[in-house]
C-alpha cells in the first residue's frame, strides 16, 4: 500500500516543477491584472455610490448587489459559456481576470464608499466652496484622505482576490490550481500536488495578510 | 498688499460702492418639516461688510451657505454678481471661485501642507502657474503672520493658526466676496483675537464680507450693517450704532442683553 505522500511522488513533482512554476506565474499575472481591474471598478463605483446624483447611486447599488449576492463561480461560468454566444471570444485567463476583477470590484466599491463617507463633510464643502467640481473634489481632496482609511480592508480584498483566482481551474483557466489538478489527475499524485499548491498560495497571501494587519494596527494607533 | 487687492477687484468688475453683489430674493429653505429660512430678501452691496447675528438655530449658517449654494434653497433666487446661481445649469463652480468661505471648523486639507492648502485650488481650478501661486500664497501667509509655517501640516498648528491659514487660503483665490461662518466660535478664547485682527485688517481693504459671528466688538468696529436673525427671518437690520444702542424688536433686545452681558 502506497501512501498519498510517498517520496517518489514528491520526486515526480520536483521533476515537473516547470508545470507548477507556470501555474504560479499565471496566477500571479491573473491576480495582478484582476486587482488593477477591481481597483479601477471599485474606485469608480465607490465614488458613484457617494455622488449627489440619484442615478449614479442607483447604478452603484445594482452592480454591488448583483455581484455580492451571486456566487463567483456562477459569474465566471456565465462569462465562459455566455460570452461566446454574444460573439465575444476571450482567452480563458482573460475571462478569469474579468470575472474575478468584476467580482472584487464590487467589494472594493463598498470599501471605497465607506472610506469616502468616513471623511468629514467639511472637506468636500471646503473644496466645493473653492470651485472644485464633485469629481475634482473627490480626486484631489477626498480620495487621497480616504486612501489611508481603506488601505487595510483593501489589502484584505487583495488576499481573497488571489485565492479566488483558483476558480479559473474550473474553466480550464491555466492558473496554479488548474495545472496542479491536471498534473495530478494524469498520475494520481494528488497529495504532493495539493500541498504544494496550498504552500504557494500561502506564500502569496500570508505576506499580504500580514501587511493588512500591520496597516490596521498603524491606522488604529494613529486615531 | 491691500492696494494690490483693490486694483484686482477694480479690474475684475465694474462695481461701484452700492452695487449689489449678493442678491437673495424670496429665499426659503426647508429641511424636511423644518422651515429654516422664511422668505428672505437680502441684498449685499459691493464692498459692504455685513454682520449676521442671532441665536443658535436661527438659520444664520443656512443663510450664508445658500449664498454659495452649499445649501440649495427650496425656493427663491440667489444672484451673485448678476449671475443667478439658483437657475438650472448655472455656472456654480465658476461663481464660487470668486467667493471664498471660511468655516467654523477651518476645514483645511489635512493631507496637504499649509502652502499647498493655499495653492491647490488656484493651480487646479484657476490655472495659476505653480510659481505664481506659491509666491502669492507666501505673501498671504505673511499677511496673516504665518510665513514660517508654510511647510507644516495643519495638524501641527493651533486652532487660531489654522483659521488664519484658512483665511489666507481664501484670499489666495483673489475673491470678491468672503463669507465667514462663525470663524472664531471653535477657538480657545486666547486665540480669538489673532483671528479677529486678521479679519479687521481685511475689512479695511475693499473686499465684500458677510460674517456670521457672536463677536459684537468686531461687528461694531467693521460692520456697515448688522442683521439680526430669528427663527429663519431677518428681524432687524441697520448700521451698528443704531443696532446696538436702540434695537427696535423685543427679541433683539433680549438677545443683545444676553450676549453683551
Ligand atoms: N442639513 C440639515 N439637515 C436638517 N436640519 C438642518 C440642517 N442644517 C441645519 N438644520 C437645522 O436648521 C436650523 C437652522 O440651522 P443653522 O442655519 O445651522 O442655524 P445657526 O447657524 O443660526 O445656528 C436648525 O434647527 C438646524 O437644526
Ligand atoms: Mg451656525
Amino acid at each position: 500500500m502506497v501512501g498519498p505522500f510517498a517520496l517518489f511522488k514528491w520526486e515526480a513533482l520536483w521533476r515537473d516543477w516547470p508545470v507548477f512554476a507556470k501555474g504560479f506565474g499565471d496566477t500571479i499575472l491573473a491576480s495582478v491584472l484582476a486587482l488593477v481591474l477591481a481597483l479601477t471598478l471599485g474606485i469608480i463605483f465607490g465614488v458613484m455610490g457617494s455622488a449627489p446624483w440619484k442615478i449614479a447611486k442607483f447604478i452603484n447599488r445594482i452592480y454591488v448587489e448583483v455581484i455580492q449576492n451571486t456566487p463567483l463561480v456562477i459569474q465566471v461560468f456565465f462569462l465562459f459559456n455566455g460570452l461566446p454566444h454574444l460573439g465575444i471570444m476571450m482567452p480563458v485567463l482573460s475571462i478569469g481576470v474579468v470575472g474575478v476583477g468584476v467580482y472584487h470590484g464590487a467589494y472594493i466599491a463598498e470599501v471605497v464608499r465607506a472610506g469616502i463617507q468616513s471623511i468629514h463633510r467639511g472637506q468636500i464643502e471646503a473644496a466645493f466652496s473653492q470651485g472644485f467640481s464633485f469629481t475634482e473634489a473627490m480626486r484631489y481632496v477626498i480620495l487621497p484622505q480616504a486612501a489611508r482609511v481603506v488601505l487595510p480592508p483593501l489589502t484584505n480584498q487583495a488576499v481573497s482576490l488571489v485565492k479566488n483566482t483558483s476558480v479559473l481551474a474550473l474553466i480550464a483557466g491555466g492558473d496554479l490550481m488548474y495545472y496542479a489538478d491536471s498534473w495530478s489527475s494524469d498520475n494520481l499524485y494528488y497529495g504532493p500536488a495539493y500541498v504544494t499548491v496550498a504552500v504557494l498560495y500561502l506564500a502569496l497571501c500570508f505576506p499580504l495578510a500580514s501587511l493588512a494587519r500591520y496597516l490596521e494596527r498603524r491606522a488604529g494607533a494613529a486615531v | 498688499m491691500e492696494s494690490e487687492g483693490e486694483s484686482e477687484r477694480q479690474k475684475s468688475g465694474p462695481h461701484r460702492e452700492g452695487d449689489s453683489l449678493i442678491e437673495m430674493q424670496g429665499v426659503n429653505k426647508h429641511f424636511g418639516l423644518l422651515h429654516v429660512l422664511r422668505d428672505i430678501d437680502l441684498s449685499v452691496g459691493a464692498k459692504e461688510k455685513l454682520v449676521v447675528i442671532g441665536p443658535s438655530g436661527s438659520g444664520k449658517s443656512t443663510l450664508i451657505r445658500c449664498m454659495n449654494l452649499l445649501e440649495r434653497p427650496s425656493s427663491g433666487k440667489v444672484i451673485i454678481n448678476g449671475v443667478e446661481i439658483t437657475a438650472p445649469k448655472a455656472p456654480v463652480a465658476k461663481v464660487r471661485q470668486s467667493m471664498a468661505m471660511v468655516f467654523q471648523q477651518f476645514n483645511l486639507y489635512p493631507h496637504k501642507t499649509v502652502l499647498e492648502n493655499l495653492t491647490l485650488a488656484p493651480i487646479l481650478i484657476k490655472g495659476v502657474a505653480k510659481a505664481e501661486a506659491d509666491e502669492n500664497g507666501m505673501a498671504y501667509l505673511e499677511r496673516v503672520g504665518l510665513q514660517n509655517k508654510a511647510h507644516a501640516y495643519p495638524s501641527q498648528l493651533s486652532g487660531g493658526q489654522q483659521q488664519r491659514v484658512a483665511i489666507a487660503r481664501a484670499l489666495n483665490m483673489r475673491p470678491e466676496i468672503m463669507l465667514f461662518d462663525e470663524p472664531t466660535s471653535a477657538l480657545d478664547p486666547e486665540m480669538i483675537q489673532e483671528v479677529l485682527d486678521v479679519m479687521v485688517d481685511l475689512a479695511h481693504g475693499g473686499i465684500t464680507m458677510v460674517v456670521v459671528t457672536h463677536e459684537m466688538g468686531f461687528a461694531r468696529q467693521v460692520a456697515d450693517r448688522v442683521i439680526f436673525m430669528d427663527e429663519g427671518e431677518i428681524l432687524e437690520a441697520g448700521p451698528p450704532e443704531h443696532f446696538f444702542s436702540n434695537p427696535s424688536h423685543e427679541r433683539t433686545k433680549l438677545f443683545l442683553s444676553r450676549i453683551l452681558r
